[in-house]
């Protein structure tokens, strides 16, 4: 099982550094996938398979399949490509790796320095985290579903392409 | 009918509200029915009051109509103390006021200004009527302040005239010296005594301080101060001459017969701090001795017929602070009463002779007036017969006589103020009678346009009558021993004692005033009149004209003030024109505008950047939470 | 029921968090910039995980499921929001929109 948690863990960090660094959006989606993936495996070993499957429907289905949908109706071509290629110049990635190289140096230091560091014990099972969800944490899905509510309804609006709607900033550049 | 006392000031009060509020859309008649009505009918209770306080001489009235504020247990109330004194300033202010108010009916008949004027004029004697019925310094203060306020006004009631707004900042300005000398003695008096009821402040001064003690030395200085300042001594009187730049009846009922005065009241109402420190009574006494000879010497010189009455009236005033000067308390107050009749009575006259020469107020092109404005003449010439005190006949005489009198037989009494008082007298005489013969006798030199009316003539008259009889109240113990006058102060104002031995000598020095006042007459008859060529070889001479030059500019205390004061102020005005402290708060502005700059240069509008400054703001958290 | 320490976890997380992080410093294109926020969401949650099964409470789970629920709503929104941009802007550059620019 720890085995399989290195593995997994492993293959993890491997397939996000290659979406970070790959040019080609479907290329970059494909290893997102394979990201996720793998992280669903690490939930399992962790004694979380509920939340392993949830992993995979949602993120890996659901929310890549959309980023994929939108990137058809863009109509991307090799240029972008090309264009991508442009922007990642090795000098734009210095600022940014010191900046995170600072902050996982702290985040290391802050999960290593906390005394006694257990394991991880026991599975929980979905059934438990069914019933606190319904229970203490009522309040909290009621607002999840507001929010989904809110996005189904902002994608919708923001969506919309009958009418030309023009902001008002671009509407002054227009103009001058 | 105590319970009156409140009407006093409150109906002036009311009119003036009426005036200020919708004076320029009511009719005059009625404008003038609320102006002078209102006065009037407060004149009537102030009668009425007066027969019940004769009749039933009380103490005095107390009545409290309001608690005015509370803090930290100091709780001045609205209140109004009616004692004799009072009583008096009361009845010359509602009285003397009515009938100037109805002079002005007339006097400012044409002007479009009607209702301003009514509505200045209305809040004026309420302020005055507040200033002396005041039962609590702070109130008395209230009222100081509004005379003041209603003397700017009025100063500059023609207001497009640049020279008026002048004249009434100078007034203002020089009048807020005194106060502010005075506000700190109130301040002083309340952390004395804790409070400043009037009543309360006499009973214990006595008992807190010795005589001469420090602090009462003091406070009688800063109070001295305030008065100086209001009743244009020396060295704050170069306001006054100027105030004439307002309408005449202004200058007879403010600048002549009522607020000028007030210092007179504040002395004597404050007497009993003042005979705490004999060194502030000796001030007084010899600030007005100055100043009734240095304002005599200035009046011989002008041409204006009302800057003479104003320097007369600086003069006249220096009279009665001799009088409070030596402990001749009623003296004083007495003075005031008729000047109060005989000096309104001359601006009157002075105002009905500028009307009749279309605004000329120049004495040299006025000139044989006495034919053609015979009542004027008359009521003139009276008036100016009691301020040259001429004997037995004349008001002025009886009040002018007791100071003069006072000075050495008093027992504060003084050979050098005495002197002073007599040379002040000849001098007076000589001015008054110079203002005579130039503006009624001699050739006519200005065609007389306007012949005054009833509105006009009656308050001459009446005035005229009360400067002739209003001495016979008060007469000298070896002729008639009549004390009406300081018998009705006495319990309010000590009475002075006169030294025995002198009481032989009064009939003397009654002789010499007469002679002196005579003499005065005569010398401007000869000058102004008989004699034309000794005129002529007093102006070629050099030395007289110097001090004719010198006297004319009063003294050259305007220009002594404007190097002295006026001009330094001016130039370090100029100097700090972009204000010296201002550059740091510009400093700051320029600091938040370059900060404002930088941190606008921060908004790049890349959301990379935004980013980028999340994730060093998260840095910077964590480092402070790691290493504290 | 296995001996995977926490810290492994908690650091697996933290490195796809930064690895996320550095990515949305860097691209310029809006749907990477997206992508990239998916990643970090993503190690936030596992983070979650890791945390409530070293105690076997199932809050961290919970946080989990609103932490996906949140990431939905927001790529429905965020993609929505991309295909405006693309639509007045005919490209996906972030720089582009820069209008806020003080």
């Amino acid at each position: 099982m720890e085995a399989t948690f290195y593995i997994a863990g492993a293959v993890a960090v491997i397939a996000t550094l290659l979406v970070v660094m790959s040019y080609n959006l479907i290329h970059a989606l494909l290893y997102l996938v394979v990201s996720f993936l793998a992280v669903a495996v690490v939930f399992f070993t962790l004694g979380a398979p509920f939340m392993a499957a949830l992993e995979i429907i949602i993120y890996a289905g659901a929310i890549v399949v959309l980023i994929i949908f939108v990137i058809m109706m863009l109509n991307l071509t090799y240029e972008d490509v090309q264009q991508e290629k442009s922007w990642l110049k090795p000098s734009v990635w210095i600022g940014p790796a010191i900046l995170s190289l600072v902050l996982l140096a702290e985040l290391v230091y802050l999960v290593v320095a906390v005394e006694a560091p257990g394991t991880v014990s026991v599975s929980v099972e979905a059934a438990a985290v069914g019933m606190a969800l319904y229970g203490p944490y009522m309040l909290g899905v009621q607002l999840c579903g507001i929010l989904l509510m809110a996005g189904i309804v902002g994608a919708y609006h923001l969506g919309r392409q009958k009418k030309k709607i023009v902001h008002r900033f671009l509407e002054r550049r227009a103009a001058s | 009918m105590a319970e009156l006392l409140w009407l006093i000031p409150a109906l002036p009060f009311a009119g003036a509200l009426l005036l200020v509020l919708l004076g320029s859309r009511l009719p005059r008649a009625l404008v003038t029915t609320i102006g002078v009505g209102s006065v009037g009918i407060s004149a009537a209770v102030t009668l009425l009051l007066g027969i019940e306080y004769l009749s039933e001489s009380p103490a005095f009235y107390h009545q409290v109509v309001w608690n005015w504020f509370n803090v930290a247990g100091f709780s001045p109330s609205v209140a109004f103390h009616l004692d004799a004194l009072s009583m008096v300033f009361i009845f010359v202010i509602t009285f003397v006021g009515f009938l100037i108010h109805v002079y002005s009916t007339e006097y400012m008949a044409h002007d479009p200004d009607y209702a301003r004027f009514f509505a200045c004029m209305n809040l004026f004697v309420g302020s005055m009527l507040v200033l002396v019925m005041a039962d609590n310094l702070l109130l008395l203060y209230l009222g100081w302040e509004g005379v003041g306020l209603c003397s700017y006004l009025l100063i500059g009631f023609w207001y497009k005239e640049k020279a008026n707004g002048y004249a009434a900042r100078k007034a203002f300005i020089i009048t807020r010296v005194g106060d502010t000398a005075m506000a700190i003695g109130l301040f002083m008096l309340f952390q004395t005594f804790g409070t400043l009821h009037i009543q309360t402040i006499s009973t214990e001064a006595v008992q807190v301080w010795d005589t001469d003690a420090r602090m009462a030395v003091i406070i009688a200085f800063l109070l001295l101060g305030g008065a100086v300042g209001k009743s244009g001594q020396l060295p704050l009187q170069t306001w006054l001459p100027d105030a004439m730049a307002g309408p005449t009846p202004v200058s007879a009922l403010i600048h002549a017969a009522t607020m000028v005065t007030a210092g007179v009241y504040l002395i004597a109402r404050m007497h009993v701090i003042f005979e705490l420190a004999p060194g502030a009574m000796m001030a007084v006494a010899v600030i007005g001795a100055i100043t009734l000879l240095l304002a005599g010497c200035a009046a011989l010189t002008q041409y204006d017929l009302k800057r003479v009455l104003a320097y007369s009236t600086i003069s006249q005033i220096g009279y009665m602070f001799l009088a409070l000067g030596v402990g001749a308390w009623s003296a004083g107050v007495f003075h005031f009463m008729i000047h109060a009749f005989f000096k309104a009575l001359l601006f009157l006259c002075a105002g009905a002779i500028i009307l009749a020469l279309h605004h000329e107020q120049d004495m040299r092109r006025m000139g044989g007036l006495q034919k053609k404005l015979p009542i004027v003449f008359w009521t003139f010439l009276i008036g100016a017969a009691s301020l040259a005190a001429v004997p037995l006949v004349s008001a002025g005489f009886y009040s002018k006589d007791q100071i003069l009198w006072l000075q050495l037989a008093g027992e504060n009494g003084n050979i050098w103020l005495y002197l002073a008082g007599l040379l002040g007298a000849f001098i007076t005489s000589i001015y008054t009678f110079r203002m005579v013969f130039l503006t009624f006798y001699g050739e006519s030199k200005t065609h007389v346009g306007h012949q005054p009316t009833m509105a006009i003539k009656l308050p001459l008259i009446i005035l005229a009558v009360l400067s002739l009889v209003g001495g016979f109240i008060e007469l000298p113990h070896n002729f008639g021993h009549v004390v009406l006058f300081s018998d009705f102060l006495s319990p309010i104002l000590p009475t002075i004692s006169v030294v025995p031995d002198f009481n032989r000598y009064e009939w003397m020095l009654q002789l010499l005033a007469a002679v002196v006042s005579l003499s005065g007459i005569f010398i401007a008859y000869l000058i102004y009149l008989k004699k034309p060529d000794l005129r002529a070889s007093l102006h070629r001479s050099e030395t007289a004209m110097a001090v004719h030059r010198f006297w004319h500019s009063g003294w050259g205390f305007d220009k002594l003030y404007d190097t002295l004061l006026v001009r330094p102020y001016v130039f370090l005005a100029k100097v700090n024109k972009d204000d010296v402290i201002d550059s740091f708060y510009t400093f700051l502005t320029r600091l938040a505008e370059a900060f404002h700059d930088l941190f606008s240069d921060s908004q790049t509008g890349l959301v990379r950047n935004y980013v980028m400054g999340i994730v060093v703001g998260a840095i910077m958290i964590l480092t402070i939470t790691i290493f504290l | 029921m296995s001996s995977i320490p926490m810290e492994a976890g908690l650091l697996l997380a933290g490195i796809l968090f930064v690895i996320g992080m550095v990515s949305v410093m860097i691209r310029r294109n809006v749907i990477f910039m997206l992508i990239s926020v998916e990643i970090m969401l993503n190690a936030a949650g596992l983070a979650f995980i890791v945390a409530g099964s070293h105690w076997a409470q199932p809050d961290g789970q919970i946080m989990f499921i609103f932490i996906l629920t949140m990431a939905a709503a927001e790529v429905s929104v965020g993609l929505a929001l991309i295909l405006q941009l693309y639509h007045h802007l005919k490209t996906l550059d972030s720089d582009a929109a820069n209008f806020m620019k003080g």
